[in-house]
């Protein structure tokens, strides 16, 4: 007999693979309705943009200070420019959108469909003949996956501006090298990569948010603990999903 | 393309869709009974929550169900609207066992159906219009002109056409629970259910939203079942009422008849009394012990 312990993770994986099920199954409906997935886009996206651009502005700065004191060691401080953009592209940009997305709108949703659970909101849809599943947990989750990529991609455009910022107008690094050294390595590759990595970690951060929220416990402490798992879960995942795709992608 | 007419329609398919059934359901309708239970149990974490419950809800009318805190009223509800399956009985509602009803022929029976939950539950994020709206545009194509006079319409009714564009928080209680009810009437259901619809309501909302029930009832000939423990209300508004007590039906009649039931228990809730069978106290150990010493 397994231990109990195990069988609660298995029943807990059992029951979100089900309920992913659900979401993609409902994912026709919501296309067919798509002022719901703009207004899940501009929730999840256009109101992360501020984290999302400021925290990618200073990674790339800090990435640029590492970078020019690493590469002068070598005396290829030309290079910083297609450090920062590879390190960007490929790594950062999808891995530290997806953990701040797990904590600005992964908790967001999570705590918005716990309180209406809690109020009785979901039950009253329920019936009315709506499937909450279907009206309020799909464009929440279609959002977020559509909305993580291109997240990533200003993460990583800013960042790249902020080592630019540091190595170039600060450290004094040559513009023409580090613009040109960055376009010549930089290949599709490396941008396919890290938009795979973004809607990868998108499925998962949405999906985890709308499970924890749909199946909080229905109290001000239940909403609250969800929340937490939403955040906990979903950086675990994002990290554990990175390691597989970067092993798989190289 | 929207295509008004069938939109218009749309209430006539829903017979239709009700057919959609597993294989072996079948229709138990009886003209009369707009829902029935039968021998009705249900357990949870191995206590016993209501245990063989039978009754019927007679159409056109409108049904109490009365009961002390904690007797089962809201689980009978929730077995009433397909929520939760009994663990032993049967529950039919319109003639159709809910047992054997797939999600799309539940749903099918939800549009004929409307309920006020206690707390109204409306949506947060739309407007006291767009809550009275919700259901028609997830259910009809109707045009928008269609759909503004109809829930101009339920407000008014309910008396709070003037306040179509505030949001739910900035309405009182009973404001919020009068906006449920105008969106529980907006599909113009044949079965009304109100949880607790009295609570909370100044006498003046009292007065309205008890004429309200009656007029649905008796102009559109509305089934209502009303979870109340207002027994003062109940002997104005109700046909027939159904007292629960310790997950049994204790007593069953006009209120009248109840209001003149001999048995201790029944006399005790319709007198509102502390002593009776219907222990007040939950079970603790001696007062002495607790007040005069030592811990719990």
């Amino acid at each position: 007999m397994m231990p109990t312990g195990l069988t609660a993770v298995l029943a807990k994986f059992g029951r979100f693979t089900w309920f992913l099920g659900r979401l993609v199954a409902g994912i026709p409906s919501t296309l067919r309705r798509p002022r719901l997935l703009v207004e899940q886009v501009h929730m999840t996206g256009a109101l992360s943009l501020v984290i999302i651009m400021l925290s990618g502005l200073f990674v790339g700065m800090v990435l640029g200070l590492q970078g020019y004191d690493l590469l002068r060691r070598f005396g290829s401080t030309e290079y910083l420019g297609t450090a920062a953009a590879l390190g960007l592209l490929r790594e950062l940009g999808p891995v530290i959108t997806a953990l701040l997305f797990a904590g600005r709108a992964g908790t967001a949703i999570t705590s918005e469909i716990g309180l209406m659970l809690a109020t009785d909101q979901l039950a009253a849809m329920e019936m009315m003949a709506v499937d909450p599943v279907r009206r309020i947990c799909v464009p929440r989750f279609l959002g977020g996956v559509l909305s993580m990529p291109l997240l990533a991609a200003i993460f990583a455009t800013i960042g790249i501006f902020g080592a630019q910022l540091v190595g170039v107008t600060i450290m004094g690094v040559d513009a023409g090298q580090f613009w040109s050294q960055m376009r010549g390595a930089v290949e599709l590759r490396d941008v396919t990569e890290g938009v795979l990595k973004s809607l990868a970690f998108g499925l998962a951060c949405s999906a985890i948010a709308v499970y924890e929220g749909y199946h909080a416990i229905p109290t001000a402490e239940g909403v609250g603990r969800a929340t937490t798992r939403t955040v906990v879960t979903s950086s675990i995942a994002v990290l554990a999903i990175d390691y597989m795709l970067t092993a798989v992608l190289l | 393309m929207r295509r008004p007419e069938a939109s218009f329609a749309f209430a006539s398919r829903l017979s239709v869709d009700c057919a959609r059934l597993r294989p072996g359901a079948r229709l138990t309708a009886v003209d009369a009974v707009a829902a029935q239970f039968t021998g009705v149990a249900y357990e949870v974490g191995g206590r016993s929550v209501l245990k063989g419950l039978d009754f019927t809800v007679a159409r056109g009318r409108v049904t109490a169900i009365m009961g002390p805190s904690g007797t089962g009223k809201t689980t009978l509800l929730r077995l009433l609207t397909g929520q939760i399956q009994p663990t032993a009985g049967q529950v039919t509602v319109e003639g159709l066992d809910l047992a054997v009803l797939d999600r799309r022929g539940l749903y099918a029976l939800r549009r004929r159906m409307g309920m006020l939950f206690q707390n109204g539950a409306l949506l947060t994020d739309l407007d006291v219009y767009e809550n009275v709206a919700f259901p028609l545009r997830e259910h009809t194509d109707l045009p928008e002109a269609v759909i503004e006079r109809i829930v101009l319409m339920k407000l008014e009714s309910v008396g709070l056409r003037g306040a179509a564009r505030l949001q739910p928080a900035e309405l009182s209680g009973g404001m919020a629970r009068r906006v449920a009810l105008a969106r529980a009437i907006v599909m113009d259901p044949q079965l009304l259910i109100y949880d607790e619809p009295f609570a909370g309501l100044d006498p003046i909302a009292l007065g309205m939203v008890l004429k309200l029930i009656r007029d649905l009832n008796q102009t559109l000939g509305i089934t209502s079942i009303v979870v109340s423990h207002d027994v003062h209300v109940i002997e104005q508004l109700a046909d027939h009422a159904v007292l629960l007590s310790g997950g049994r039906v204790a007593a069953a009649g006009r209120p009248a008849e109840l209001a003149a039931n001999p048995d201790p228990t029944v006399r005790q809730f319709m007198s509102g009394s502390a002593e009776g069978p219907v222990a007040f106290h939950y079970p603790a150990r001696d007062r002495v012990a607790d007040f005069l010493g030592g811990a719990p």
